[in-house]
């Protein structure tokens, strides 16, 4: 009994462990010395400075310029005065700017606090001004102690991946639920751009040539999402009344919407001309969290209730469970199909619709191949192409597994071939860990 | 011709075989002569399909010995056996449909795997065997092409490329006409003069009548008699076949049948449902028999919606209803508890709890959301009610018994608390104890002033169960049987073997 629950546990939650293994390994790759820039920072190198240069010590401030540079140099100026030292000079710039700045001083210079990059030019040219400059001659320089932290873990990263796959993860959704049917959806990465172009256009159709509205956006972008839509219930349609294979008929479905992407765009990307338009793609609201990734936990919270607590999941698993059982039981069979490429359809052309935002275009050429990697983000989830199985959480798992190996990867340099095959690598490894889960379940 | 002095061409003795919680075979003994039919005769779970698979190598026996020749034998699979000398023609054939009828021929023995196939050689070969059979078909016909008659052909001829010379059929008839049925009778006397020894499986009495030679006769896994068809009446058959005390295996009950609730209505489909009428009333329990094929389960699920039908009406409570999905009839208060619950009963991935609150969920739903708890104190219900052996409610279904599947199945119905219920055969699989319980919820539904429709090929359970019982062969009603207690399996027998002709 206990050796069948931690079955049960590593086989619900055993992609979990592989994306927390993931996380530790590319880490403990990208282990780099950091050199702090926040404020707390420049405090700690200010009450450093205060101790060993005593008060009445001269100082002079060189940062390098860049971002959050000013803030740490102003905090290091501010901090050192008052505990009464004096800082002769604080300086925002290039090495130029220093060197000018260093041949001014006027007094013996007894400190120089600095940045990571300025401490490595003080480092160099201080022996060779200091015999220039008299000034200089018991001159130390003070920077903000290092630290080991990995790349990886820095929160831009960690925020950068979960921006990165909120598409693919969105869309993910509903291949989870299409897939869980025992069906497959290869036409979303069309509908991507699909749906772009149609947001866009409309979106130029109702401001007439003029700036668009806020309003002419959100009419826009729901054009967009239900065109999608209802090119997935068409889809799931022909899958039920006709009784094609899922397969064939979105493969279809690809090739057509691709093509009138390009016809309806010209083959060129459509420009949108409202800044507001980014909001989705690159703001962050909340937190911090980037608009994309807040919109991605929201569905997957929403998509994680509907197929544990209503009927319509319930339904889902049992058309994948066995069609034929679930009709018998009063299960609308072909209903459910419908409802999940409907769904599947309306999650591309809302990823579509971000992905125009993040580029503010409709571009005819965005979201190619995504359908892979969406399918992959499912697959690697745990979710059974066989149907009958699989998790929403699991998806998003799968989705981060990707994310986190492609970041890790970028962050090491590794080139784009190499990756593609470590993605195709990860996509085999957890097919074959599904075929095992199914087999120790059949012994069972 | 069967001669005592001779080595018999198959000896089986004392062959057992179990299967947890049956005991399929249990000390049987079987022997064949060369050119001779020998029938074998038993209910449905006598343990005849358990000895076809012994032999055919897909089973292996417990206990006891298998001689061809006089040779001890080992038939560990399929292979041995093939190579034995025994072919088995299957219920369901093993033809490719998208190849010939030469290429299904020596499908599996082509001389190597790298050659060219020797077509011609073949396709000479293939026009030999069906000559020597008797019949003419052009072996590069695509099977799937063919009718099932020659399919069987086929078949037979994929055995006798395989030098088979013990050829078994279990219900060889099932699907054919009565003019291809006479073909088929024609082949397997050909064979039998050719020296080959054919076992021959058939609920049809009147087949039996004429091409056996010796008849064995199974019941409940054991070897009840052998003996030359001469020497058995047709009723003597039936007997040996069914012959089991009824005594306390059924609850006793009192039923006073209500209102008419359910009335079907010269109900067709192809060939499977022909004109099926028949009334349901309430409080009542019918019980619907009859052989296996002779379209019981298809009525069934015309009345269910599950197959479309040809033409015909179903009303419950004086009301045409027009159910063309499950759904519509579960809706309007029919269900339909499936023969087979692992491919139609049970959608085995999800938990039992999941398969339980299925048709049900509406009732557990509030706001959109399932409370999850409710379904579970209503499955609890019946886990205790009809003791259903579960570890938990989270459990798949597919780690259940067999018994216990049924009973998930059962539960699963009656919380959706239909008017009219169908079962199609309640009890198969399940043990005694477990039967009697069903038993009892069956009558507590009639209380209840609900219909039931029993679907049963057991014999003694239509008799204890039903309040009147419909026999159906071959797609008709052939009769009815209102005064159950007087009435003896081997009436229902009588009915359930009438021939078109004779029912007419």
């Amino acid at each position: 009994m206990k050796n069948l629950d931690t079955g049960k546990l590593l086989s619900d939650y055993g992609n979990v462990l592989v994306l927390l293994l993931l996380c530790v390994v590319i880490s403990v790759v990208t282990l780099e010395e950091q050199s702090p820039r926040s404020t707390a920072a420049a405090e700690n190198l200010a009450a450093i400075i205060v101790g060993d240069a005593g008060k009445d010590a001269n100082i002079l401030i060189l940062v390098r310029r860049g971002e959050g540079q000013q803030e740490f140099a102003n905090t290091l100026k501010n901090t050192l005065s008052k505990a009464g030292l004096n800082v002769t000079d604080t300086v925002v710039g290039t090495p130029a700017d220093a060197r000018a700045a260093l041949g001014k001083q006027t007094e013996a210079l007894d400190v120089i606090a600095t940045d990571e990059h300025m401490a490595a030019f003080c480092l160099e040219q201080l022996p060779n001004l200091s015999k220039k400059y008299p000034t200089l001659a018991n001159t130390t320089a003070y920077q903000p102690k290092k630290h080991l932290w990995p790349n990886f873990l820095k929160k831009e990263n960690l925020l950068n991946v979960l921006k990165q796959i909120s598409v693919v993860a969105i869309i993910a959704i509903g291949m989870t639920m299409v897939i869980i049917t025992a069906g497959i959806d290869l036409s979303v990465g069309s509908l991507i751009a699909f749906s772009g172009v149609i947001t866009a256009l409309s979106i130029q159709q109702l401001s007439g040539g003029a700036d668009p509205t806020t309003g002419h956006l959100v009419l826009g972008c729901a054009a967009g999402i239900l065109v999608c839509a209802l090119i997935g219930m068409g889809t799931g349609g022909l899958v039920t009344l006709f009784n094609i294979p899922a397969f064939i008929v979105t493969l279809g479905v690809m090739f057509i919407a691709k093509g009138l992407a390009f016809i309806f765009s010209q083959s060129a990307p459509i420009p949108i001309a409202n800044e507001g338009f980014a909001w989705l793609g690159r703001g962050s609201d909340l937190m911090g969290l980037p608009n994309s990734v807040v919109l991605m936990l929201l569905l997957y919270g929403i998509a994680h209730v509907i197929m544990t607590h209503t009927s319509i999941g319930r339904y889902i698993y049992a058309v994948g469970g066995n069609p034929e059982a679930a009709r018998l039981s009063g299960v609308p069979v072909k209903w459910v199909l419908v409802f999940v490429y409907t769904l599947c359809g309306l999650l591309a052309g809302l990823g579509g619709v971000m992905e125009a935002s993040l580029h503010i275009t409709g571009d005819p050429k965005s979201g190619t191949l995504v359908e892979l990697q969406v399918i992959a983000a499912v697959v690697v989830g745990g979710t059974s192409l066989a149907g009958g199985q699989g998790k929403i959480f699991g998806t998003l798992v799968g989705a981060l597994i990707i994310g986190v190996i492609r970041n890790g990867m970028n962050l090491t340099g590794v080139e784009a071939h190499m990756q593609s095959v470590v993605y195709g690598v990860v996509i085999l490894i957890a097919v074959m860990v599904d075929q095992l889960k199914n087999r120790a379940q059949k012994t069972n | 011709m069967a001669d005592a002095a001779q080595t018999p061409l198959l000896r089986m003795r004392g062959i057992s075989k179990a299967f947890p919680g049956v005991q399929a075979l249990s000390k049987v003994n079987l022997t064949l002569f060369a050119g001779e039919v020998l029938a074998l005769l038993g209910e449905n779970g006598a343990g005849k399909s358990t000895l076809i698979k012994i032999l055919g190598g897909a089973h292996q026996q417990d206990e006891g010995s298998i001689e061809i020749d006089g040779n001890l034998v080992r038939l560990n699979n399929p292979l041995k056996a093939q190579s034995a000398g025994i072919g088995i023609i299957y219920q369901e054939f093993n033809l490719v449909p998208g190849l010939t009828a030469r290429e299904n021929i020596f499908l599996g023995q082509e001389p190597s795997r790298v050659c060219f196939i020797p077509r011609a050689q073949e396709e000479e070969k293939s026009r030999e065997l069906f000559a020597r059979i008797g019949v003419e078909i052009n072996p590069n016909t695509l099977c799937r092409d063919l009718t099932v008659a020659q399919q069987q052909i086929v078949e037979i001829a994929k055995a006798l490329a395989q030098d088979a010379r013990i050829i078994m059929m279990d219900e060889p008839t099932a699907a054919l006409t009565s003019r291809e049925v006479e073909c088929l009778l024609t082949v397997v006397r050909e064979l039998r003069s050719q020296g080959i020894g054919i076992i021959y499986i058939s609920h049809r009495l009147d087949e039996i009548d004429a091409i056996a030679d010796r008849v064995t006769v199974l019941r409940d896994g054991a070897h009840v008699t052998t003996r030359a068809k001469e020497d058995l009446e047709r009723h003597e058959m039936i007997e040996l076949m069914v012959g089991r005390s009824l005594d306390k295996e059924f609850p006793s009950h009192e039923c006073q049948p209500g209102d008419v609730r359910l009335a079907v209505k010269n109900l067709s489909r192809g060939t499977k449902v022909r004109n099926v009428s028949f009334e349901l009333r309430a409080g009542e329990i019918v019980g619907l028999t009859g052989l296996v094929g002779a379209g019981r389960t298809e009525t069934a699920r015309l009345i269910f919606g599950a197959d479309k039908k040809d033409s015909g009406t179903v009303e419950l409570d004086g009301k045409s209803i027009g159910a063309t999905s499950p759904r519509d009839a579960i809706r309007c208060g029919i269900c339909l508890l499936t023969e087979d619950r692992k491919s139609e009963g049970l959608v085995l991935g999800l938990a039992v709890q999941e398969n339980f609150g299925l048709p049900s969920l509406h009732q557990f739903t509030h706001k959109g959301l399932i409370n999850r708890e409710q379904e579970s104190d209503a499955f609890a219900k019946y886990v205790k009610q009809i003791k259903i052996k579960i570890a938990n409610h989270e459990q798949s279904a597919a780690t259940l018994s067999g018994g216990n599947q049924q009973k998930v199945v059962l539960a699963k119905w009656l919380q959706r608390n239909a008017e009219v219920i169908i079962f199609d055969e309640p009890t198969r699989g399940i043990d005694v104890g477990a039967k009697y319980e069903i038993y009892q919820l069956i009558h507590q539904l009639t209380d209840e002033g609900k219909a039931v429709l029993m679907i049963s090929s057991e014999l003694p359970e239509i008799l204890g169960m039903s309040n009147r019982i419909i026999v159906m062969n071959e797609g008709r009603v052939t009769g009815e049987i209102s005064d159950v207690t007087n009435a003896t399996q081997e009436d229902i027998m009588k009915l359930a073997t009438l021939r078109e002709e004779m029912a007419a």
